[in-house]
């Protein structure tokens, strides 16, 4: 059984979203979702509403982990595989990080590239799977057929 | 508003010397005292910066050091902003000086730092921020730094020699610096031949950590005449701003930004800014500049921050040599954190010390010629920032 790494930040299935918060009072977007108080410091919101966010958007910037990063980190396996990251602009105006997803590296990525989101296994523990959103490149027009 | 004076500044050599953080800033402190020739007993105010170790002696920081140094009856204070607590001490000390509340101040940072990947405390920690950012996405603080400078590759054509080239030129500045940790020259294929740890940045373009320790003596304008301190050193600003909402610039620890559209200027430009409009200067009087060289690539974005350039025009003034020793704006003639490493409460009080003996020309080996006005910039988390402006 695959199970969110993190409850309710992210939907799964064929079209997986992250799931923010919406203030009911100025409609602030929130990422990670938020129950306490708006970021807007011309609102006194309290109130938020679920909201997920657009699945696609232009990369900001993006990095590896080349070393295997300390605990809180859980490998995803025996031997430490590199991964790639990304900071994902999406159409909300606001920018999300996000591991890339396997089998994707930095030489896939350029700043203003288009990725969307996936949902991909993170590690595994004793409930199972766990999973988690990664950001994947999507193959611009004409890239395929040169591939 | 009459400026205060830097009476004093001290250090304790960068390294690691396995010894607790409370020698070492007393250690820098007394080197403060003697630097300006007051007596201990004579201090009526100390503010410490706090340090992340456990127990009540990191976490009293202002009043252990007083401890240490002999009570003296002298009011106390602790600050903590992560990488900015220095700075904030120092405004702390330096507010109540202007009030007529104090006449002469310590301020103190000192720490011991462990090795390796710096990483949120054990246990499990769901509605921490540092905590998961490790937990869910593998986020170290090098990823952080990477990002800014993958992007300026992308979007400027900064290159991964351009980087090395920053960690050249500080290494060649520290190397007269008695308190540098690293005093050896670097050259471009140690630092491109070195590891890459995130993608651009190489194991040599990210700062080490080390233990070390300073200490600035601030005094009243009026104390400073009475006891002969002439052409001193003057604090004409210390900004300590926060961002402005929406913070549209992605930064350690968090995992996403605000929404929304993106102000007139990011956070760090407004750090610089508040300094600059405090101090009734701008970026073009500026002679010398330490700023947070965390990563080689930063000490670019940091240049651009301060408006000592245009945005993507930091490379170039790093090729034309405008920014070492002789050149237009030497940045980090210190070594920075490069030849230091962090110590998290004592760099942006080290900028301070930097800035007093390059603005009194006695930098030896490292001084910038004719230097009237300097500027210090460092962010630590969640909305620290800040930035010092010191001048004659
Ligand atoms: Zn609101």
């Amino acid at each position: 059984m695959s199970v969110p790494a993190i409850e309710g930040w992210f939907t799964s299935g064929d079209a997986p979203a992250l799931v923010g918060s919406r203030c009911t009072t100025c409609a602030t977007v929130h990422f990670p979702r938020t129950d306490g108080f708006c970021r807007n410091p011309r609102c006194a919101g309290e109130e938020f509403a679920e909201t997920t966010l657009a699945r696609r958007g232009t990369v900001w910037s993006y990095t590896d982990a080349q070393y295997q990063p300390p605990p809180p980190y859980i490998p995803a396996g025996d031997d430490y595989i590199p991964f790639a990251l990304a900071a994902v602009e999406l159409p909300e105006g606001i920018v999300v990080l996000g591991q890339v997803a396997e089998g994707y590296g930095v030489d896939d990525l350029h700043v203003g590239a288009e990725v969307e989101l996936v949902v991909e296994r993170l590690y595994t523990d004793e409930t199972g799977e766990r999973t988690i959103w990664r950001w994947k490149p999507v193959a611009e027009l004409g890239e395929e057929a040169d591939a | 508003m009459s400026d205060v004076v830097v009476a004093g500044v001290g250090m304790h050599p960068w390294g690691k010397w396995g010894r607790n953080f409370v020698s070492y800033g007393v250690h820098a402190a007394r080197e403060a005292l003697a630097d300006a020739g007051v007596n201990w007993a004579d201090v009526d105010l100390v503010v410490g910066g706090e340090t992340v170790r456990n127990g009540y002696a990191g976490y009293v920081a202002g009043a252990t050091f007083a401890q240490a140094l002999g009570w003296n009856g002298a009011r106390v204070a602790t600050s903590y902003a992560a990488c900015a607590t220095g700075a904030q001490a120092l405004d702390t000390a330096r507010a109540r000086i202007l009030a007529g509340m104090s006449e002469l101040a310590l301020v103190v940072g000192a720490d011991t730092t462990p090795k390796g990947f710096l990483a949120p405390n054990a246990g499990e920690r769901w509605d921490d921020p540092d905590w998961l950012r490790f937990r869910l996405l593998g986020m170290t603080n090098p990823a952080y730094f990477a990002l800014y400078a993958r992007r300026r590759m992308d979007l400027y054509g900064a290159t991964a020699e351009d980087f090395a080239a920053v960690k050249v030129k500080n290494s060649r500045h520290g190397l007269a610096n008695p308190n540098a940790r690293y005093r050896k020259e670097v050259s471009p294929a140690d630092v491109l031949g070195s590891a890459v740890v995130c993608d651009p940045l190489h194991l040599l373009d990210i700062c080490a950590t080390s233990d070390g320790a300073a200490a600035v003596l601030l005094c009243s304008a009026d104390y400073a005449r009475r006891h002969g301190l002439a052409d001193p050193v003057r604090v004409r600003a210390v900004s300590t701003v926060t961002p402005t909402f929406p913070n549209t610039v992605i930064d350690m620890p968090l995992l996403a930004t605000d929404a929304g559209t993106p102000g007139p200027r990011t956070f760090k430009e407004s750090i610089g800014d508040a300094a600059y409009e405090e101090a009734g200067i701008g970026p073009d009087d500026v002679d010398v500049a330490e700023v947070y060289d965390l990563s080689t690539a930063l000490e670019l974005d940091w240049m651009e921050d301060l408006g000592l350039c245009g945005r993507g025009e930091a490379e170039a003034l790093l090729r034309a040599g405008e920014t070492t020793l002789g050149g237009r704006i030497p940045v980090n003639p210190s070594g920075g954190l490069a030849c230091f490493g962090e110590a998290v409460p004592a760099q942006a009080l080290a900028q301070v010390c930097e800035l007093t003996w390059q603005l009194r020309g006695r930098a030896q080996g490292r001084q910038v010629e004719g230097a009237r006005v300097g500027i210090t910039a460092n962010q630590g988390l969640f909305g620290h920032g800040s930035s010092v402006i010191l001048s004659l």
